[in-house]
């Protein structure tokens, strides 16, 4: 039978997932294997070196870079507290004397005598990695972190803003082509993770943000309001840093566009439930999607299905248009021609035939849809 | 081997999505490419090992010409009838290609010569540290740390001059103590290239910490810049230490008869070989999907930039938020909600292989690849320089043009040729729309041939001109270039309508066509003779490259679009008035035929 490779987002009833936890720079392993973790749990924390501040100590007390060690009252590594006197010069005269306090609480790094400057290092930072999803340990990478392995619900997204963060999952509309509107909001959402339609605008992250609601799933978001929620314009799909006080995940892409219904039925048979979510989005090498995450069965499902990942489609297979001019269309796979066809813009491209509800058949590149689970 | 006895060779281009191979085979006295394959490249998770890609390509290759290259896993040398190849060789810039980070003294001189060495070697250059960049000292250390390069370049100071700045900014690097990218186990290589007085210090400063190497300054002296020595280590580190640490790599470069080269230097080392032959001035662009790389040899100058977010698919939103939208709009004869195309562009980010289905859309993408261009080609001004900081002798003469040193190399009017290559060029429906795209981000003056790489094959060029200038050469001229043809562009300003030009071209085989230019008009005339005389007479007021109103006589090329006359005048502006702006740009599409009607 005709089939394409197609690229989809995974959403899936259950499934076996697999989370690497590593530190970014090496440091101490606090899990240990075959152990079950909760989401909170620590499981690998270090150290990160502090920062580290410059005092042109040659300049300060007008003397050669190559006297400074001599006017120095501490050592290298010597620590220091805020204030405290590091340098001072011995004038015949104490009213000419000049003394060089510490502008932080630390260590003196190194005391240069070819530039005359003096580092000092603030004390280290800890860095701890959390669990981020209930399940067990299955591999401990030494001195940087974990792999956890457990079963749940896997619903990814297309484009999130803001970091990892859990909660109970709340469903806030009755469908999911309806908009998610300030009122829909209650103050008793707060520290969850709030489903909404079609779209939210800005108003409803706002009031998100303001009653302290961990993060909003939806089908659409406008560029604009992205914009104004941010401050900037986002140039490249490298997100999950902000820091915007809420963690926002787009299952559609831009615009007003309805979620899933297979997507908004499957969070919906979680709703109560506790989840981790993600905004985190990374488009370029190692495609990185948002993702959300419901350890355990939906109620109807009896068995997690391995990650089949199919990659491609076939007739009869259900698929949105991704791009104009039927952006956010939904149909069924018709036929695959495999002859290059000349397409509206006079490119040359793979296409499909789409049979619309209506009954209409249109024809799209190949590159332009996306499959939808059944 | 001696290099004569070149017969058939095999060449991959190694990049982040696809690996492509190309054979070239030597018929009579001249090379040509003749088959080529492509694979997915495999450099990441389930494979992680370039190789399988490779071999995958090559596979590809071997099917379509019937030759055996491969034996197994190994290329069969050398070439025996229709079995094996004399060489294999390769580019890559799989896996994020060479990212640097580089320091300098002073922004505008020894930063500015480090970031020259470092692109021309092919590398990203994430930051570039110096002690006079507005920065606080802490707020450079903490930059040293959160960035992880491949490498780093410490440059600083002339040769004896003084050695504070260079030491300094070597204590800072020491106490951010950065990691290299790829594999935490190994020391991240510094390459110092700066005052030569100071090799002891910063030895004894970061001779335990870093993989340190010493080579020469790159600035010798104020007057003086000397990249090659730091590049050629650019090159050895990216063998030695980075390629090592990717997925394959060592396997790799076990397969190649030379040096892998990162893929924008060996396309830089095809677009100087191609300017050198021809003695001409060369601008030539990659637009890609996440960046745009600018090569130019003006004045037999060399000089590369990489514009890492502008791009087509990936970065298409930050060409929106670098350009504004405004000058996106712009280009479009027809109008659009300002929320309809920033949710266009941001969905064409989320899902960057999605492709323009209809005309409105593929001409919203050109307007987007002339900003994306056109910002490439500023930055591309900005760095291709004269050396700041050089002392000028003025005579009283001199007092009435003052100009201060580091002015920039490109001058458009003596441009020769320009060569595009990327997915929005190489592969628009109509060739006129790749050439009114170059014309529009570049705006060319005078008399500038132009073409396209269509199937992007000037990497294997490059690294093939390594082992024989003669075959990449060949091989560029006869396969490589699609020739589009010439865009004859008087400089000056008139009244619309009225005549700027009288232009006769005569072709090698013997067609001739004439006719005036008016301003405001675009004039596109098919003509594809591959050479032609060009008699250009602009009229007074108006420079075609001998001064105003002065008479042109050149040899110019013809080619698939054939020649594009543009009388918009230079400097060239977008009417203000919107249903005036919209009635031009309708009207200077329709002359190229540019679009379905």
């Amino acid at each position: 039978m005709a089939h394409a490779y197609t690229p989809g987002l995974k959403v899936m009833p259950c499934t076996l997932l697999k989370k690497k936890r590593l530190l970014p720079i090496p440091g101490k392993v606090l899990a240990a294997l075959d152990q079950q973790v909760d989401a909170l749990d620590v499981v690998a924390k270090t150290e990160l070196p502090g920062k580290v501040f410059s005092i042109n100590v040659a300049n300060r007390l007008a003397v050669g870079p190559e006297e400074v060690p001599g006017f120095m009252l501490k050592k290298e590594g010597d620590p220091v507290k805020k204030g405290e006197t590091i340098a001072e010069n011995k004038p015949f005269l104490k009213w000419f004397k000049t003394t060089i306090e510490s502008t932080v609480d630390g260590t003196v790094e190194s005391i240069s005598n070819v530039t005359g400057q003096v580092l000092l290092r603030e004390p280290p930072k800890v860095l701890p990695i959390k669990a981020y999803v209930k399940g067990k340990v299955v591999e401990v990478t030494p001195d940087f972190g974990v792999t956890l392995e457990a079963e749940g619900t896997f619903i990814q997204g297309i484009f999130g803003v803001g970091g990892e963060t859990n909660g109970e999952i709340v469903v806030a509309v009755n469908s999911p082509d309806e908009d998610l509107t300030p009122e829909d909001i209650k103050d008793t959402y707060k520290g969850k993770i709030v489903i909404g339609g079609k779209h939210a605008s800005l108003a409803t992250i706002k009031r998100a943000v303001e009653l302290g609601v961990n993060a909003i799933v939806v089908g659409g978001i406008h560029d604009r309001d992205l914009r104004q929620l941010l401050g900037y314009d986002i140039g490249v799909a490298e997100t999950g840093t902000e820091n915007i006080g809420i963690t926002l995940i787009v299952t559609e892409g831009f615009g007003m566009i309805p979620m899933a219904e297979y997507t908004f039925k499957l969070l919906s048979s979680r709703n109560g439930e506790k989840a981790s979510v993600s905004g985190a989005t990374q488009i370029r090498a190692g495609v990185m999607r948002p993702e959300i995450i419901v350890p355990g069965y939906p109620k109807h499902v009896t068995e997690c299905k391995k990650d089949q990942g199919r990659g491609w489609i076939e007739p009869g297979d259900p698929i949105r248009i991704i791009r104009e001019p039927h952006f956010g269309v939904i149909g069924t796979v018709k036929s695959l021609p495999p002859e290059l066809t000349v397409i509206g813009s006079e490119s040359h491209a793979r296409v499909l035939e789409v049979q619309l509800d209506g009954g209409e058949v249109i024809v799209v590149p190949r590159a332009n849809i996306e499959v939808l689970e059944k | 081997m001696s290099k004569k006895d070149l017969e058939v060779i095999i060449a991959t281009d190694c990049g982040s999505t696809t690996t492509k191979a190309i054979l070239i085979e030597k018929k009579g006295d001249t090379y040509r490419q003749t088959f080529r394959g492509e694979a997915p490249t495999t450099v990441e998770a389930p494979f992680e090992d370039v190789t399988k890609g490779v071999l995958n390509s090559i596979t590809e290759v071997e099917e379509l010409s019937g030759r055996k290259i491969l034996d197994g896993e190994k290329i069969i040398t050398p070439c025996e009838g229709s079995k094996g190849v004399d060489i294999y060789v390769s580019t890559s810039s799989a896996g994020g290609g060479l990212q640097m980070m580089v320091a300098g003294a002073v922004k505008a001189m020894t930063g500015e010569s480090a970031q020259r060495c470092a692109l021309g070697a092919g590398a990203i250059v994430m930051d570039v540290l110096a002690s006079n960049d507005g920065r606080a000292d802490h707020e450079k250390i903490e930059r040293i740390r959160q960035l992880r390069p491949d490498m780093m370049l410490l440059s600083g100071g002339t040769d004896g001059g003084t050695v504070t700045h260079v030491v300094e900014l070597a204590q800072f690097l020491k106490a951010a103590d950065p990691k290299p990218r790829l594999g935490a186990s190994y020391k991240l290589p510094v390459i110092y290239a700066g005052n030569n007085k100071a090799h002891d210090q910063i030895k004894q400063i970061l001779g335990d910490r870093t993989a340190l190497i010493i080579t020469e300054n790159l600035r010798p002296s104020l007057e003086r810049e000397n990249l090659m020595p730091a590049r050629h280590k650019i090159h050895d580190i990216f063998l030695e230490h980075v390629m090592q640490q990717a997925p394959g790599y060592p396997r790799l470069m076990k397969m190649v008869g030379a040096p892998i080269m990162p893929t924008p230097a060996a396309v830089g080392t095809m677009t100087e070989k191609f300017a050198k032959a021809n003695g001409f001035n060369v601008l030539a662009v990659d637009i890609g999907g996440a960046t745009t790389d600018v090569f130019s040899v003006f004045s037999e100058v060399f000089n590369r930039t990489v514009s890492a977010n502008l791009g087509m698919s990936y970065s298409i939103s930050n060409v929106m938020a670098e350009a504004g939208l405004a000058n996106i709009l712009r280009w479009l004869p027809f109008d659009i909600e300002e929320q309809d195309l920033r949710n266009r562009l941001k969905n064409k980010m989320i899902r960057p292989t999605t492709i323009p289905q209809t005309v409105e859309d593929l001409m919203i993408e050109h307007a987007v690849s002339r900003e994306a261009l056109r910002l490439a080609f500023d930055q591309h001004k900005a760095l291709a320089v004269g050396l700041k900081g050089v002392q000028q002798e003025r005579s009283i003469s001199d007092a009435f043009e003052q100009t201060a040193s580091g002015q920039s190399l490109i001058n458009v009017m003596k441009l020769d040729y320009v060569i595009g290559s990327g997915g929005i060029l190489a592969h628009s429906p109509r060739r006129t729309q790749s050439m009114m795209m170059m014309i529009d981000a570049y705006q060319p003056e005078g008399i500038t041939r132009m073409a396209v790489d269509s199937i992007f094959m000037m990497p294997h060029l490059g690294v093939l001109a390594q082992i024989s200038e003669k075959a990449a050469l060949d091989v560029f001229y006869n396969d490589c270039l699609v020739r589009l043809g010439t865009c004859l562009a008087p400089k000056g300003l008139a009244k619309e309508g009225q005549k700027i030009m009288e232009w006769e071209v005569t072709g090698s085989d013997g067609s001739r066509q004439a006719g005036e230019l008016r301003f405001g008009d675009m004039v596109h005339v098919p003509f594809a003779a591959p050479k032609a005389k060009l008699v250009a007479k602009p009229v007074k007021g108006f420079d075609m490259g001998a001064g105003s109103g002065n008479k042109v006589e050149a040899d110019i090329e013809g080619g698939v679009v054939g020649l594009v006359l543009d009388g918009r005048g230079r400097p060239f502006a977008l009417p203000k008035d919107h249903s005036k702006r919209r009635a031009d740009l309708n009207k200077w599409y329709k002359a190229l035929g540019m679009y379905p009607v």
